[in-house]
């Protein structure tokens, strides 16, 4: 049955180009960040794969499908998200959770409901909140002896919480500039550091048409707007945009095909959520990041995005007007 | 070049091709011809010859089987062998008339001559008069008898005639090569369309792949005011009829309306030339320009052929059937039809023969959806696929009809689209089947209701007035 031609485009070669566009900001990590984010890359993406192998033979009993790459996007992100320094064993725990409880427990590939890579994360934030938080300096190449610093985001916390004008001066004198940010050359997790090798990428993924703009475009848009209306001023929304993982988590984890809505409609209404909660846990909530929260609460709202919200028909508005 | 495009999904599938540049060969006129009873959209024509009798070219074999059919004529000359039945495209058996031929000698009615033929002598019914009694119908594959098409409900007001001269299937040059060959002849065509819809205005949209067809027709265009050539951005499926009035003047076929309703009349390019033949040659449609194509095939060719020509015969003619052929397709990659077997015959709606390879053949496995939502992006219609095929495959009915699936246009776009190869179209044609048989079984429901009211309100009324 017609057609008969297929396009060259594979879930495999999707996941292939998600590798190859987050390449520039793996290799800004290995640089900026040494021995460490080699040692926890290659951990997360191993411990992955074995466990999406293991799971899929042993305990579910079907055909393993780590050949489609999607485990290695996982391990890379979870690393991503991760410090340089931290523990290996928590790095292995993360990946259980992620794969585990993230993807295989709902169903495996295309059935899970929150980003698998971010539900890794998030249980590794709540269970080791010292190790998960302890960000090395960009240019600390070593693994257990690293010089550690406050994040950009956790300085805006501090500066919004400073009780004197000199105090919050204090503070800001310390923040990294938002070219600072946008090279890497900042404390942070090892893949969101650079938010230029992640634009990078971005562009990658736009021309190979892996993703659309609609979700990482609403979700700056609205970060922006927002931190506007949460007094962080121009340049401080700018560096809101800049740090803490919004760059990584609006090109690479909202877009996952899996979590995200269904049409570009419903991408843009997922997004500016994102952007909107991402600001206001930020500015309000107890944790100084708030991507990987916002974006597994609109990942739990994707379902019902998907259920009021419907592509743009052909040949119904007219209908309707009439 | 001011290019346009519709405006909902579409996909881009390698054009493929192979016979662009093959000029229009006359295949030979085969030992023996079956020509099948059924070559429209609608009923069936009834055979009106028997076993014995003598035939000319052009000489009525098949009259309508009802308001919407069309004439069938003898595509050869000879003896009526027998009244059979042939498999058609699809493999359903359909009934043909089997004629042997004898020579080569056509109806005196036809003009065979060669001349351009420009004034039109006939009259807004008389062409669509015409139209019918030649037998003349949608030549893009979806064979709608003409005529019908021309005698839209009185309630519409048609503007523009729109030629699709797009022929966005990868692989088919029928219409590229004919357009090269007749332009002036299409264009003569228009101008009937034209006079027989009464309207001023025609559009031929044309793809941008075929750069020469483009530049001859806006060339030759230019001495028929009204008439004009509107270039086309590569996408598929722009050929499809909504689409293509989308891209032309914008407009969009309301759901489950008649294209018409948009002003916009749409006629194949090839139909436009067959009207031409008919009311200014007085030539039935027994012949035309059939793609024979595909990767494997030694000579991929264009030929002007005869209704009724064994396939096979065509396929010798362009190189043989490769040894290793997986698939023999009527019609384009994307909406042709796969044939259970090459023992067919042409028909007026064939506009390609496509070889396939087994290697191509094959599809992958289907591994599970991954919502990426290619397919939502792909759909010319705006719907979700995805879902679609979900709930037809789960006999979901209810929840399909509320998510359109009457709205789809078969295009292929979705299953062509998939990374993990889910043949989503195959899953949403059932669905749709079924959809569409409780839309028609409701509809009828309603009728019968309203029209058991009607009589009841008579009915009472009677005593009335008595």
């Amino acid at each position: 049955m017609s057609p008969h031609v297929h396009t060259a485009t594979t879930v495999q070669s999707c996941m292939r180009d998600v590798l190859i566009a987050l390449a520039p900001a793996l290799i800004v990590s290995f640089c900026f960040f040494g021995l460490g984010a080699v040692l926890v890359t290659l951990t997360s993406v191993a411990s992955c794969v074995i466990f999406e192998f293991v799971i899929q033979k042993y305990i579910l009993k079907v055909t393993p499908s780590v050949s489609d790459l999607s485990a290695i996007v996982t391990g890379v992100l979870l690393a991503f998200n991760l410090p340089s320094n931290i523990p290996l064993w928590i790095v292995i725990i993360g990946a259980l959770v992620a794969i585990g409880i993230g993807k295989m427990a709902f169903g495996g590939i295309g059935c899970n409901i929150f980003n698998p890579a971010l539900v890794g994360r998030v249980f590794l934030l709540i269970a080791y909140p010292v190790q998960m938080t302890t960000w090395p300096v960009s240019g600390s190449m070593g693994y257990t002896d690293v010089e550690t610093a406050a994040t950009p985001l956790a300085l805006f916390t501090q500066w919004f919480g400073a009780e004197t004008p000199e105090a919050a001066d204090a503070i800001m004198a310390q923040m990294p500039s938002a070219l600072d940010m946008l090279l890497g050359t900042t404390g942070g997790a090892m893949g969101e550091v650079s938010a230029l090798a992640l634009l990078l990428g971005f562009c990658y993924l736009l021309v190979r048409k892996v993703i659309t703009w609609h979700a990482p475009v609403a979700i700056f848009a609205a970060a922006y707007i927002m931190a506007l209306i949460c007094g962080y001023g121009a340049y401080g929304s700018l560096q809101m945009l800049l740090t803490g993982g919004m760059m990584l988590g609006a090109i690479y984890m909202a877009t996952d095909y899996t979590t995200s809505p269904m049409n570009n409609k419903g991408l843009l209404i997922y997004g500016c959520f994102i952007g909107i909660l991402t600001i206001l846990i930020r500015r309000f909530g107890a944790y100084p990041e708030g991507m990987s929260f916002a974006i597994l609460i609109m990942n739990g709202f994707t379902p019902i995005i998907n259920t009021y919200v419907k592509p743009t028909r052909f040949g119904v508005v007219k209908a309707a007007k009439k | 070049m001011n290019m346009k495009t519709f405006k909902l999904g579409g996909v881009h599938p390698a054009a493929n091709k192979l016979s662009d540049k093959a000029p229009v060969v006359v295949a030979a006129i085969p030992a023996e011809v079956a020509i099948p009873m059924a070559q429209n959209l609608g009923a069936p024509s009834k055979a009106v010859v028997q076993k014995g009798d003598k035939v000319k070219v052009g000489t009525v074999i098949g009259e309508p089987g009802g308001f919407l059919s069309s004439y069938v004529h003898s595509s050869v000359s000879g003896t009526v062998t027998k009244v059979d039945v042939v498999p058609d495209a699809t493999g359903k058996k359909v009934p043909a008339v089997f004629i042997k031929v004898e020579g080569d000698e056509w109806e005196e009615s036809i003009d065979r001559t060669p001349e351009l033929k420009k004034d039109i002598a006939l009259d807004k019914q008389q062409i669509i008069d015409k139209v019918k009694e030649m037998g003349i119908v949608g030549m893009g594959g979806a064979t709608f008898p003409t005529q019908v098409k021309l005698t839209p409900p009185p309630a519409f007001k048609p503007e523009v005639v729109i030629i699709n001269a797009v022929e966005c299937e990868p692989y088919l040059t029928s219409d590229h090569s004919l357009m090269l060959a007749h332009a002036e002849e299409i264009l003569v065509g228009v101008e009937i369309l034209k006079k027989a819809m009464g309207v001023q205005k025609a559009i031929i949209g044309i793809e941008a792949n075929k750069p020469d067809a483009i530049a001859l027709m806006e060339e030759k265009a230019k001495a028929y005011p009204g008439t004009t050539v509107q270039p086309l951005k590569l996408k598929y499926p722009q050929g499809g009829e909504k689409q293509l009035i989308n891209a032309c003047i914008g407009k969009e076929v309301p759901s489950g309306g008649l294209p018409i309703a948009t002003g916009a009349l749409v006629q194949n390019v090839g139909t436009a030339f067959a009207v031409y033949e008919a009311v200014q040659k007085n030539k039935p449609l027994f012949e035309r320009i059939v793609t024979v194509t595909g990767k494997s095939l030694a000579k991929p060719s264009n030929f002007l052929a005869r209704v009724g020509t064994p396939l096979a015969d065509l396929i010798e003619a362009a190189g043989g059937l490769p040894k290793d052929t997986g698939k023999v397709i009527s019609g384009g990659p994307m909406m042709g039809k796969a044939m259970p077997a090459v023992e067919s015959y042409m028909v007026k709606g064939c506009s390609g023969i496509l070889i396939m390879p087994n290697e191509e053949a094959r599809r992958k496995e289907a591994s599970p959806c991954i919502r990426c939502a290619k397919c939502v992006n792909a759909c010319p219609m705006g719907l979700s696929p995805y879902i679609l095929a979900k709930y037809s495959q789960k006999n979901i009915l209810d929840k399909a009809e509320e998510e359109r699936v009457y709205d789809c246009i078969e295009c292929g776009s979705c299953s062509f689209s998939c990374p993990a190869n889910r043949p989503l179209l195959d899953w949403i044609r059932q669905g749709k089947g079924k959809v569409m048989g409780i839309l028609r079984a409701r509809a009828a429901e309603a009728k019968a209701k309203a029209d058991a009211a009607k009589a009841a309100a008579e009915a009472k009324q009677e005593p009335a007035k008595a």
